[in-house]
């Protein structure tokens, strides 16, 4: 055709159309919920809300970050172990060092930028593949973090106010713990990052087509740098709100963290094959995980078959997403 | 009049939203070439897409040699006689030219081990009998692009088919090596079997085909006798409309100022290449594949690194080391690939067209003022008559015309005052050239510099106010408007002086390494 294939979507069916994985996704987190509150009694609670919303604290944390790589074209598995590390460096600081709150839990989470700033430098100078990169830094942080710790937990008991980053509740009276305020408050900030900022343009421009954006005149090997250490904060924060809900750095606790991260990603539309997603889906992703993961639990399914289904979640997820790309 | 090879009538074709074919049809004879065709988009893919059985028709007929045929998949169509080359290449780079050629029925022993040794045998006898010089046990990979198409071919005839359909087999072939296909194609048309060749260069068709059958947006529109009918016919045919063919350089004049100075080039593919670029002047590039005018391209904005030279650039000597650079001193390059280097496919054009300028332009603090972009995207698609529902429609919907637009697009937004153009026509239709032509005009007019690179001779002739002419990664000579003719550019564009010392003579070169072999350029 001379002009134009396909008409331009527009009004309420271009948005239907053009989230369709969002609402799929949101649709299924619907259906998985309503499903297990008729399944058992002690799932549809105020209580078992807020249990769920907190379990996904760690995981969409991780996952939000993550999404930008994979946005990006990349991958980051060292954001499990990456993440358990974080957690004994805040031990360090703030326990072993012991400095002050206000300064320990920034540094903590700044470790985290510094471990994505190396998985940067190795992908984008080095040029060294994403997986094997991360791979290796997955690798590196796990014996770290036991090294660091002297394999044993490091806990914060006598640091004041640690705990509360996660447990407490700044709207006093309501029982809506923080830690789920910090993951609103985050996905929030990455959301608006990635749509409306410059890094999240790229975040996108690299992911669809590196070579067409190097040739655009724009700094790919920079800005790919500069999207593994932000999503590196996420490692870090996920690190100091895993360690809050605790109570204590587990230096061997993250592996096994990078895979539910991930299929939350994909299973909130992000393509894997990069230029494609969205903070959005990522969060739902995590929800989906999260009511799994503690609807299978209240069910009293044993965690071995609890990994089956999730497996088997992933699977439906990304082939829904597969089959409405070819029909579209 | 014989019953036809091959029939298709009233097939009809539609995916969603889009009505790809509607009554088509065509007839194939027994022992002709029927050329094929139609714009970018006329329905040419889908119609081989039906015969390979990618795809099924919604409705109408197929018939080979009066039999009703139905393929349900390619692997079918091959056995029942129909071989398709696709345009682009369906071989894998890893494994040798023999194994290509037999991929999926090597020869075995004992059913589970491969025969390697009559796999390279029969690929050998073959390639003999197709008089096609290719070694079996060479690794696709290594083989310059026109071999690979050669490999593409004999892979095809080796299933000994009584119908050859050729998806513009020639885009990257250079003269010689049309000849050698055609000369296969001519071979193997005989009694009994015929061959569609789908092109978009009128000069081939009327060497090879006997017949054409042309398409316009999904329908059949007629089919003419070669010999008789006149090129502005089929393309009037083709497009709907005349259009002229006899158009001339606009602008031409000598008293321009410098802009670009490129000095003694080198990279692994280029040697001493030196030309100035002026102020509003479109110099034209020619040569043959891999006579390395695209490496040229690539050297100025840094995307290959010089081993030695310099670039001046507005009387200061600049160093480019990558097109990050390039793209601040206000140097843009247009890929040939534009799918590959040039676009984002799955973005939106606005995305496409702001991606170059985001930073310096639309943001502020990092982050993007969309209703500036938004407003400076639609104004370009006003300015270049791009065709698009709107600014958020995905790119890759767009016709080639207008993905080639949405880049020059993306280059003005930058501000570029150098604009290289690597084969600015390459799968546009005919139609959408002349308006790229137009506007190529009208960047020059308005004071841009337009480097552009070009295989087809007619369009260095119709376009370049000077011409640069390569061979072997050199510059053989530089010719003005009124030197430029089609057999002098052919001329200095098929001189070797590395091979040969009466050319090395003619140009002046002495430092000549004898034997020197050169891969042919990468696209």
């Amino acid at each position: 055709m001379t002009a134009v294939k396909t008409a331009g979507e527009s009004g309420f069916a271009g948005v239907v159309k053009s989230r369709l994985q969002q609402l799929l996704a949101f649709a299924s987190l619907i259906v998985i919920y309503a499903f297990f509150s008729f399944a058992s009694p002690f799932f549809f609670t105020y209580g078992n809300f807020t249990a769920i919303l907190f379990s996904a604290v760690v995981i969409g944390t991780l996952a939000i970050g993550t999404t930008f790589v994979i946005i990006a074209g990349g991958i980051d598995l060292s954001i499990g172990t990456g993440m358990a590390l974080c957690a004994v460096m805040s031990g360090v600081f703030l326990v072993k060092l012991g400095l002050p709150l206000a300064v320990g839990v920034p540094a903590a989470i700044l470790f985290g930028g510094l471990i994505g700033l190396i998985n940067g430098i190795n992908v984008a100078l080095l040029k060294i593949p994403p997986f094997i990169a991360t791979l290796a830094m997955m690798l590196v942080a796990e014996g770290l973090a036991l090294v660091l710790s002297d394999s044993t937990p490091i806990y914060f008991n006598d640091v004041e106010g640690y705990v509360e980053i996660s447990t407490g509740n700044l709207i006093s009276g309501v029982n809506f713990p923080n830690a789920v305020l910090v993951l609103l408050v985050v996905a929030l900030i990455a959301g608006g990052l990635l749509t409306k900022s410059v890094l999240g343009r790229y975040t996108y421009s690299i992911g669809s087509n590196e070579e067409a954006t190097a040739l655009s005149g724009i700094n790919v090997r920079k800005w790919k740098i500069a999207i593994y250490a932000f999503a590196g904060l996420f490692i870090g924060l996920a690190g100091v709100m895993i360690s809050a809900r605790l109570g204590s750095a587990q230096p061997a606790t993250g592996m096994g963290y990078e895979l539910q991260a991930i299929a939350a990603v994909v299973i909130g539309g992000t393509s894997l094959s990069g230029g494609k997603g969205s903070i959005v889906g990522t969060l739902i992703g995590a929800l989906i995980i999260s009511v799994l993961n503690n609807g299978l639990q209240i069910m009293s399914i044993p965690q071995e078959w609890q990994n089956v289904i999730l497996g088997c979640v992933i699977l439906v997820a990304v082939y829904t997403d597969r089959i409405r790309k070819k029909e579209a | 009049m014989s019953r036809p090879l091959l029939e298709v009538t009233g097939v009809g074709k539609s995916f969603p939203g889009v009505r790809a074919l509607h009554d088509m049809r065509l007839d194939l004879r027994s022992g002709e070439v029927l050329a094929l065709v139609g714009e970018n988009g006329a329905g040419k893919s889908t119609l081989m897409k039906l015969l390979s059985g990618i795809h099924s028709a919604d409705s109408g007929e197929f018939r080979l040699r009066g039999e009703p045929l139905s393929v349900s998949n390619p692997r079918q169509a091959l056995e029942l006689g129909i071989s398709i080359i696709h345009q682009e290449f369906n071989l894998v780079p890893h494994l040798t030219v023999a194994q290509n050629i037999f991929i999926g029925r090597e020869p075995r022993r004992w059913r589970l081990l491969l025969d390697e040794r009559r796999l390279n045998t029969e690929a050998g006898q073959l390639l003999e009998r197709l008089r096609l010089p290719l070694d079996p046990k060479a690794a696709v990979g290594s083989l310059t692009v026109a071999n690979q198409q050669m490999t593409e071919i004999a892979k095809a005839l080796a299933h000994d088919p009584v119908v050859l359909i050729m998806d513009e087999p020639t885009a990257a072939l250079n003269d010689a090596e049309v000849e050698t296909l055609h000369g296969l194609i001519r071979r193997f048309v005989g009694d009994g079997t015929g061959a569609i060749y789908i092109s978009h260069r009128m000069e081939e068709i009327r060497r090879i085909a006997d017949r054409v059958t042309v398409i316009r947006d999904g329908e059949y529109m007629d089919t003419l006798r070669v010999s008789s009918a006149s090129t502005d016919r089929i393309i009037s045919l083709m497009v709907g409309r005349a259009i002229d063919t006899s158009a001339q350089p606009a602008n031409v004049r000598a008293d321009r100022d410098v802009v670009l100075e490129a000095r003694g080039l080198r990279t692994t593919l280029l040697t001493d290449v030196g030309f100035d670029l002026r102020h509003g002047e479109i110099l034209g590039f020619a040569g043959l594949m891999g006579a390395g005018r695209t490496e040229v391209g690539r050297a100025l904005v840094g995307a290959d690194p010089l081993t030695s030279g310099s670039i001046v650039l507005h009387g200061e000597p600049v160093r480019i080391p990558n097109p990050a650079v390039a793209a601040r001193h206000g140097i843009g390059y247009l890929s040939e690939d534009r799918k590959r280097f040039g676009l984002l496919l799955e973005q939106d054009v606005k995305a496409n067209i702001t991606l170059a300028c985001l930073r310096e332009r639309f943001a502020t603090a990092g982050f993007v003022n969309d209703g500036a972009a938004r407003a400076k995207a639609q104004e370009y698609l006003g300015t270049l008559r791009i065709k698009t529902p709107s600014l958020d429609q995905i790119t890759k919907h767009l016709s080639g015309g207008n993905q080639q637009k949405v880049v020059i697009a993306k280059w003005l937004a930058k501000d570029c005052d150098i604009l290289i153009f690597d084969e600015p026509t390459r799968g546009i239709d005919v139609g959408a050239k002349e308006e790229i032509y137009q506007l190529l005009n009208e960047l020059a007019g308005r004071g841009k510099s337009i480097i552009m690179i070009s295989s087809e001779l007619p369009e260095i002739l119709r376009m370049a106010h000077r011409v640069v002419v390569m061979s072997e990664g050199r510059v053989t000579r530089i010719l003005s408007n009124n030197e430029a003719t089609q057999e002098n550019i052919m001329h200095y564009a098929t001189l070797r002086p590395d091979r040969n010392a009466e050319d090395a003579a003619e140009l002046g070169i002495s430092d000549v390494h004898t034997g020197h072999s050169r891969k042919a350029g990468q696209p």
